[in-house]
C-alpha cells in the first residue's frame, strides 16, 4: 500500500542494507509489545505520540470551532446597528475569549500537536524523546483549557481584550476576579507550550532517521525547530508580564501604576515582545506544512530548499525586533518608530521568498487541484493579501489611522486565517492518510473549501472599508448613521458561509475518519517523505538511514525494507521502549535511548497542576495548594522512574554499528533539555531586569525613592558569597562522581545537603537585608521591582531545595552512581544557573541604584 | 462624517494620499501574484517550466521587495516627519480621558481666559492647534480620523497630538482604545469654525453660567442643586463645583451629549438623566428614575437654557 509509485527498476543491493533477512523469531512481537497502547479505562495513560498527538489535534480543534462560534455570536450582535442580542458586558468577555483562545487554545498548541504528530513519523524515530512530558502538556492544557473556557458560561471570563492592558486590568478598574482566570489560566498554559517546545528542539536535534543531516533535515522540522527557539524566547516575556500583573493585582505591587512610580506602557512592551513573534509562532509552522504538500502535489522536489530555510531563520530573527509596531500610536519618538517602521517592513522579504519558493515548485512540476491543494492556493492568495496590509500598516503614518479600527481587524484575520488555518486544513485533508484507514473525501473536500475560501473573504475584505471609514474596534454596538451599517452585514453573512465551510468538514471528519493502528490508508499522494512509510505504534518496524530530502522518491524500496526490519534497530535491544538518538548534525547513532511508558503520572501531575492554578484563581488557597503540592509528588513519582542507567552492554542495531543504552553529558537528551529550559529561565530574568530597568527610566530621579535606604555592602557580599559557597561544593560534588567504577561515594549527599544550606541561606539573608530597611514592595514600583527579582530567586531556590533532597533521595536508594548520574547532572545544571542568576540578581539590585547616583 | 477617507486637514491629507498610494500599489502586487500563481497552475508545463528555478525565488521573494520596499520606506518616514508636528503659535488645548467621556480644558491665552467644557472640541479654521492628551483612569485613546491620526492617552504620560483643520465643519472623534464597558460610547464633536465665530465661542465658553430666565428654570435650578448633581458637575457661577464629571455650564451648547451619543436637546436631555443606566450601562452617573415627569422637564429646560 505505502509504496510510492514510481519505476522499480533500481534495485538496492542486498549488502548495503544493516539487517539481513530473515529476521529472528519473535523479534517483532517483542517490539510490538514494548509500544501496545494501554487497554480499558487506562488508555488515557497513553503517553505515545500517535495517541497523544491526535488528541493534542482533535482539543486544539475543539477550541477552534467553540472560538468560532464566540464570532459568530459577535457577528450577529454587530449585523445591525444598536442590536441589543448581547449585554455589552457579554460582548466584551465574548471578544477577549474569542481572541485568548484563538491564539492561546488553538492556534499554537494546534501548530504544537500537528508536530507531536508529524516530527517522530516525518523523522522516522519512534516517539520523542520526553513522551511523558508531551502527555503532561497535552493534560495540562486539556482540563485548563476546559475549564477556562468554561468561564464564558457563569460571566466570569476575562473582559479586558486579548492583550490585557493595564491599568483597565489592574485590580482597581477590573476587581473582579475575571482578570485573574486570564492570568492564571493564560499563565499555566504557557508552561504547557514551553514544556512542548522543549520536546521539539530536542526531538529535532536528537532523534533523527540514520544519515538525515540538517541540510537533509525536512522543512517541516526545520520550521518547527526555529517555531520552539521562538517560543523559548518569547513566551517568557508574557510569562513574566503575567506574573507582574498577577503580583500586582493579588499583593498591590504597582508595577503599572502611575501614581506610584509604575508604568502601563511596561506592560505593553513585555506583551508584545511575546505578542508579536507570536504571530510567526503561529505562521513558521504553517509554512513548514506548506512546504511539504507542495512539493507532493506538484511531484517535485521543493525548489529552493535552503533560502526557504533561511528564511524561516531570518523571520525568527526579526520577528524579534517588530514588537514596537503594536505600539505606533502610544507616542513614542518619531525616531524609534521609524527603526521599528522599517524593522516591519523587512519581514516581508522572508515571507517572499518562500511564497516565491512554492510558486517556482508549482512551475517545475504538476500540480494536482486536490484538496489540500486548493486549500494552499487559498492560503497564498490570502495570505499574499494579508502580508500587504501588512505592509501598509507597517508604515507608522498609517498605522496611526489603521491602528485600533477595523482595518486592523481584517488585516490580523487575513494573516491568521490564511497564514495559519488555511495551511492547517491543507494539512488535515494532506495528512490524515497516515492517521486514518481511510482519507477524507475529496469531493466534500472542495466544498469545504469553497465555503471558507469565499466566506473569509466576504468576511474580511469589507472590513478594511469599515475601519477606514472610522469604525473602531471592540466595540458592542455602533449608531446608525455611520455609514457602516451595509458593510457589517456583509461581514456577517460572510462569517456564517466560513462557519458552514467548518460545519461540512466536521460532517467529512465524522464519515470518513477511521483512527488506524497498522493499516492506514497509505501513501496516496505518493509523496515523499518518511512519514509515508508503513507505520504503527512503534512508528517505523527500523530506522532508515536516508541519502536524500526526498528518500520515498529517490530510495524505491524503502517502505519494503523498513517495514521488513532491515534497517537499523528493527526490534527492542532493552525489551521496552526505544528511541534512537543520533548526533545533531550528520545524524549518526549515538545511543539507544529508553523511552518511558505509559503511566498515570503524568496525567496526575497534569490535572493537578492545572487544579492549583485554577483553585488559586478563585481564591481557595488552601485547596489549591493541596494541589500544587500533590503536582509535584506526581512528578516526582514520575521521575523516580527515568533515569533507569545501563540496563544492559552496548547493544547491535546492525550494519556494525553498537552504540550504549545508557550515557550522561553533554550527548545526553536530558541534558540538552535543561540547556533549554536554562534558557527560558535565563530569557524570564532578562525580562524581569528589563523591567527593572524600564521602570528606572520612568523613575529617574526617585530610583530609589528618597526616604528608601540601600542595605549596606556586607549583606550582598555575605549572600554572594554563601551563592558561590553552594556552587564549590556541587562542583566538588561532581568531582567525586566519577568514574567507570559505578561509585556512590557517601560524601557526595553530604556535599549536595550543605550545599543545599549555602544556598537557601544566600536567599534569606537577601531577603533579609531588604526587609530590613523597610523597603516596602507596594509604596513604589522601585519596591515592587526589588522584591520582584527576589521572589523570581526564591522560587528558584526552592526548585533546588526539591531537586537537591530528590538527588540525595536517589544516591540514598542506590540509583545514583558515576556512571548512572543523569539525576545529578541534571540538578547541577540547575544549580548552576540558580546561582548565577541569583549572583546577577544581587549586582543589579544593590549596585545599580549605587551607579546611577541615586544614594 | 467620521472617515479617514475624508480628510479635512493638510496631515490628514499627507495620510490620505499614503493610504491611496499604497492600496494601488498592493493591489498591482497582489493581482500580479494571484496572476503568476495561477498562471504556474494552470499554464501548460513547457510553457512555465523557465519559472521553476532559484532564479524566480530571487527575483520574485528577495530582490522584489527589497526594491518596493526600498521606495516606499522612504517616503512613508517623510510622511511621518511632516505630519503630527509641533508649530509656533498653535492653539493649546488639554484632553484628559475618562471612562467614558473626555473632559477639555483651554488654558488661557493672551487676555483670554482658561475655561473647561466636555466631550466637545473647538477650533478655528486654518489655525495650528496642539491638543495634550492624558488619562486619568486607563489608557484611552484619541481619535479624529478626518483630522489625523490617533495618539494613545495613558495615565501618567502626557502626549501630544498636532493637526491643522482646513475645512469648516462638524468632525467626528471616537476613543480608539478599549477602555471597558462602555467604551464603545465614547465619542466626542470637532466643530471647526472660523475664526471669528471661534473668538465668540471662546468668549462665551469663559462666562459663566446663565441665570434662569424664567421661574420654570429656576426650579429646575433648585432641583439640580437638591439633587445633589453638583457634587459632580461644575455649574460655573453656581455652587455646583463638583469636579468629577463633565462641566456643565454651557452644556445647553454642545451639539450632543453622553460624549457624542445623541442630540442635544430638552427630550434627550431629561431621558438621559432619567435613564443613564439604561443607555449607557457602566457609565459612572446612576439613572434619576424617580424624578416626576414635570421636574425632569424642568431640569432639562434648565440644562438645555445653560448656552
Amino acid at each position: 500500500m505505502n509504496a510510492p509509485e514510481l519505476p522499480k527498476s533500481f534495485e538496492r543491493r542486498e549488502s548495503e542494507l544493516p539487517n539481513p533477512l530473515p529476521r529472528p523469531e519473535g523479534e517483532f512481537e517483542a517490539l510490538k509489545k514494548a509500544w501496545e497502547a494501554p487497554r480499558g479505562l487506562s488508555f488515557i495513560t497513553a503517553v505515545n505520540n500517535t495517541y497523544v498527538g491526535l488528541w493534542y489535534v482533535g482539543t486544539a480543534f475543539l477550541f477552534f470551532i467553540l472560538a468560532g462560534i464566540l464570532s459568530l455570536i459577535m457577528r450577529t450582535q454587530l449585523a445591525v446597528p444598536e442590536n441589543d442580542l448581547v449585554s455589552h458586558s457579554l460582548y466584551n468577555q465574548l471578544f477577549t475569549m474569542h481572541g485568548t483562545v484563538m491564539m492561546f487554545l488553538f492556534a499554537v498548541p494546534a501548530v504544537e500537536a500537528a508536530s507531536v504528530y508529524l516530527l517522530p513519523n516525518m523523522q522516522a524515530a519512534r516517539d520523542l524523546p520526553f513522551p511523558r512530558l508531551s502527555a503532561y502538556a497535552f493534560w495540562a492544557y486539556f482540563v485548563g483549557g476546559l475549564v477556562f473556557f468554561g468561564t464564558i458560561f457563569f460571566g466570569l471570563s476575562p473582559d479586558g481584550g486579548w492583550f490585557m492592558y493595564p491599568p483597565l486590568t489592574s485590580t482597581k478598574y477590573s476587581p473582579a476576579e475575571n482578570a485573574d482566570w486570564w492570568l492564571l489560566g493564560i499563565g499555566f498554559i504557557e508552561i504547557s507550550a514551553i514544556a512542548g517546545a522543549i520536546e521539539i528542539i530536542v526531538g529535532v536535534m536528537k532523534t533523527r532517521a540514520v544519515g538525515m543531516s540538517l541540510d537533509k533535515l525536512p522543512v517541516y522540522s526545520w520550521a518547527m525547530l526555529v517555531f520552539a527557539v521562538m517560543i523559548v524566547i518569547g513566551f517568557p516575556a508574557i510569562i513574566l508580564g503575567t506574573l507582574l500583573l498577577e503580583m500586582e493585582r493579588a499583593f498591590d505591587w504597582p508595577f503599572f501604576i502611575a501614581e506610584r512610580g509604575g508604568d502601563p506602557l511596561l506592560w505593553q512592551h513585555l506583551f508584545w515582545f511575546f505578542g508579536h513573534p507570536e504571530v510567526y509562532i503561529i505562521f513558521l509552522p504553517a509554512t513548514g506544512m506548506v512546504s511539504m504538500i507542495v512539493p507532493a502535489m506538484a511531484q517535485t522536489p521543493l525548489v529552493g530548499y535552503r533560502l526557504v530555510v533561511l528564511a524561516l531563520i531570518a523571520t525568527g530573527f526579526l520577528s524579534f525586533g517588530l514588537w514596537v509596531h503594536h505600539m505606533f500610536a502610544t507616542g513614542l519618538p518619531k525616531m524609534s518608530l521609524g527603526f521599528f517602521s522599517a524593522a516591519s517592513t523587512a519581514v516581508a522579504v522572508p515571507s517572499g521568498i518562500q511564497v516565491f519558493a512554492w510558486i517556482a515548485t508549482i512551475a517545475s512540476g504538476r500540480m494536482k487541484l486536490t484538496t489540500p491543494s486548493l486549500f494552499v492556493i487559498g492560503f497564498l492568495f490570502i495570505f499574499t493579501l494579508g502580508g500587504l496590509t501588512g505592509v501598509m500598516v507597517a508604515m507608522a503614518p498609517f498605522d496611526w489611522q489603521a491602528h485600533d479600527s477595523y482595518f486592523v481587524v481584517a488585516h490580523l484575520h487575513y494573516v491568521l486565517i490564511g497564514g495559519m488555518v488555511f495551511p492547517l486544513f491543507a494539512a488535515i485533508y494532506y495528512w490524515v492518510p497516515v492517521a486514518s484507514k481511510r482519507p477524507l473525501s475529496e469531493r466534500v473536500g472542495r466544498w469545504v473549501f469553497g465555503l471558507m475560501f469565499l466566506g473569509m473573504n466576504v468576511t474580511f475584505l469589507p472590513m478594511h472599508i469599515t475601519g477606514l471609514i472610522g469604525m473602531p474596534r471592540r466595540v458592542y454596538t455602533y449608531p446608525v448613521g455611520m455609514g457602516w451599517d451595509e458593510l457589517n452585514l456583509v461581514s456577517t453573512i460572510g462569517a456564517f458561509m466560513l462557519a458552514a465551510g467548518v460545519a461540512l468538514f466536521l460532517f467529512d471528519m465524522a464519515r470518513n475518519f477511521r483512527f488506524a493502528g497498522e493499516d492506514n490508508a497509505g501513501n496516496v499522494w505518493n509523496a515523499s517523505t518518511l512519514e509515508w512509510l508503513p507505520n504503527g505504534n512503534y512508528n517505523t518496524r527500523s530506522i532508515p538511514s536516508v541519502v536524500s530530502r526526498d528518500p520515498l522518491w529517490d530510495q524505491p524500496n524503502l517502505s519494503k525494507d523498513v517495514k521488513d526490519g532491515r534497517y537499523y534497530l528493527p526490534g527492542t535491544a532493552t525489551g521496552g521502549r526505544e528511541a534512537l538518538v543520533t548526533s545533531p548534525f550528520d545524524a549518526r547513532p549515538q545511543y539507544i535511548l529508553q523511552v518511558p511508558g505509559p503511566g498515570w503520572q503524568p496525567v496526575l501531575a497534569a490535572v493537578f497542576t492545572a487544579a492549583f492554578f485554577l483553585l488559586l484563581t478563585v481564591k481557595f488557597i488552601f485547596t489549591s495548594v493541596i494541589c500544587g503540592v500533590l503536582a509535584v509528588a506526581c512528578v516526582i513519582w514520575w521521575l523516580w522512574e527515568t533515569d533507569p542507567g545501563p540496563v544492559r552492554p552496548p547493544a547491535d542495531i546492525g550494519g556494525g554499528i553498537v552504540v550504549p543504552v545508557y550515557v550522561t553529558g553533554p550527548m545526553n537528551h536530558s541534558w540538552w533539555a535543561m540547556i533549554v529550559l536554562m534558557v527560558v529561565c535565563g530569557m524570564i530574568f532578562t525580562c524581569l531586569i528589563f523591567s527593572y530597568l524600564f521602570l528606572w527610566l520612568v523613575n529617574p530621579g526617585a530610583w530609589p525613592p528618597r526616604e528608601v535606604e540601600i542595605p549596606q555592602w556586607i549583606w550582598p557580599s555575605l549572600s554572594g558569597f554563601l551563592y558561590i559557597g553552594s556552587a564549590i561544593l556541587i562542583a566538588s560534588a561532581s568531582r567525586l562522581l566519577k568514574g567507570d567504577d559505578r561509585r556512590s561515594p557517601r560524601s557526595v549527599p553530604i556535599l549536595i545537603g550543605t550545599a543545599l544550606l549555602l544556598l537557601a541561606g544566600a536567599s534569606t539573608v537577601d531577603l533579609w537585608a531588604q526587609w530590613h530597611t523597610g523597603l516596602s514592595p507596594s509604596a513604589h514600583a522601585y519596591g515592587a521591582a526589588v522584591y520582584a527579582i527576589l521572589s523570581l530567586q526564591i522560587f528558584f531556590v526552592l526548585t533546588t531545595l526539591v531537586m537537591g533532597p530528590y538527588t540525595i533521595a536517589r544516591g540514598l536508594t542506590g540509583k545514583l552512581d558515576s556512571v548512572r548520574r543523569t539525576t545529578f547532572d541534571n540538578t547541577m545544571l540547575f544549580w548552576y544557573y540558580t546561582v548565577g542568576q541569583g549572583l546577577v540578581g544581587l549586582m543589579v539590585v544593590h549596585g545599580f541604584p549605587r551607579l546611577t547616583g541615586g544614594v | 462624517m467620521q472617515s479617514a477617507l475624508d480628510p479635512a486637514g493638510g496631515d490628514a491629507w499627507d495620510l490620505y494620499w499614503l493610504t491611496i498610494v499604497m492600496t494601488v500599489g498592493a493591489t498591482l502586487i497582489f493581482i500580479f501574484v494571484t496572476a503568476l500563481l495561477l498562471y504556474v497552475v494552470f499554464a501548460p508545463p513547457e510553457r512555465r517550466a523557465w519559472l521553476g528555478t532559484r532564479r524566480t525565488i530571487v527575483y520574485g521573494g528577495l530582490a522584489f521587495p527589497i526594491v518596493t520596499l526600498s521606495l516606499l520606506l522612504p517616503y512613508g518616514l517623510v510622511v511621518m516627519r511632516n505630519t503630527d508636528v509641533p508649530r509656533p503659535g498653535a492653539l493649546q488645548i488639554e484632553v484628559i480621558g475618562e471612562q467614558y467621556w473626555w473632559r477639555v480644558r483651554y488654558p488661557a491665552e493672551g487676555g483670554q481666559d482658561e475655561f473647561s467644557t466636555a466631550n466637545e472640541i473647538v477650533v478655528p479654521v486654518g489655525r495650528p492647534i496642539t491638543v495634550s492628551v492624558t488619562a486619568a483612569d486607563v489608557i484611552h485613546s484619541f481619535w479624529i480620523p478626518n483630522l489625523g491620526g490617533k495618539i494613545d492617552m495613558i495615565p501618567g504620560r502626557l502626549n501630544r497630538f498636532n493637526f491643522t483643520a482646513e475645512r469648516p465643519g462638524v468632525y467626528r472623534g471616537i476613543c480608539a482604545e478599549f477602555c471597558g464597558a462602555q467604551h464603545a460610547r465614547m465619542a466626542f464633536d470637532v466643530m471647526v469654525l472660523e475664526p471669528a465665530a471661534f473668538d465668540a465661542w471662546r468668549k462665551t465658553q469663559a462666562q459663566p453660567a446663565q441665570e434662569p430666565a424664567i421661574p420654570f428654570l429656576a426650579r429646575g435650578r433648585d432641583l439640580f442643586r437638591s439633587g445633589g448633581c453638583g457634587s459632580c458637575h461644575v455649574v460655573r457661577g453656581t455652587e455646583a463645583n463638583g469636579q468629577f464629571g463633565p462641566d456643565l455650564t454651557h452644556v445647553g451648547s454642545r451639539r450632543t451629549i453622553g460624549a457624542g451619543q445623541f442630540p442635544n436637546n430638552v427630550g434627550t436631555l431629561a431621558g438621559w438623566i432619567a435613564n443613564v443606566q439604561h443607555i449607557k450601562p457602566g457609565a459612572k452617573m446612576p439613572s434619576y428614575g424617580s424624578l416626576t415627569g414635570e421636574d425632569l422637564r424642568a431640569m432639562a429646560g434648565y440644562l438645555e437654557s445653560l448656552k
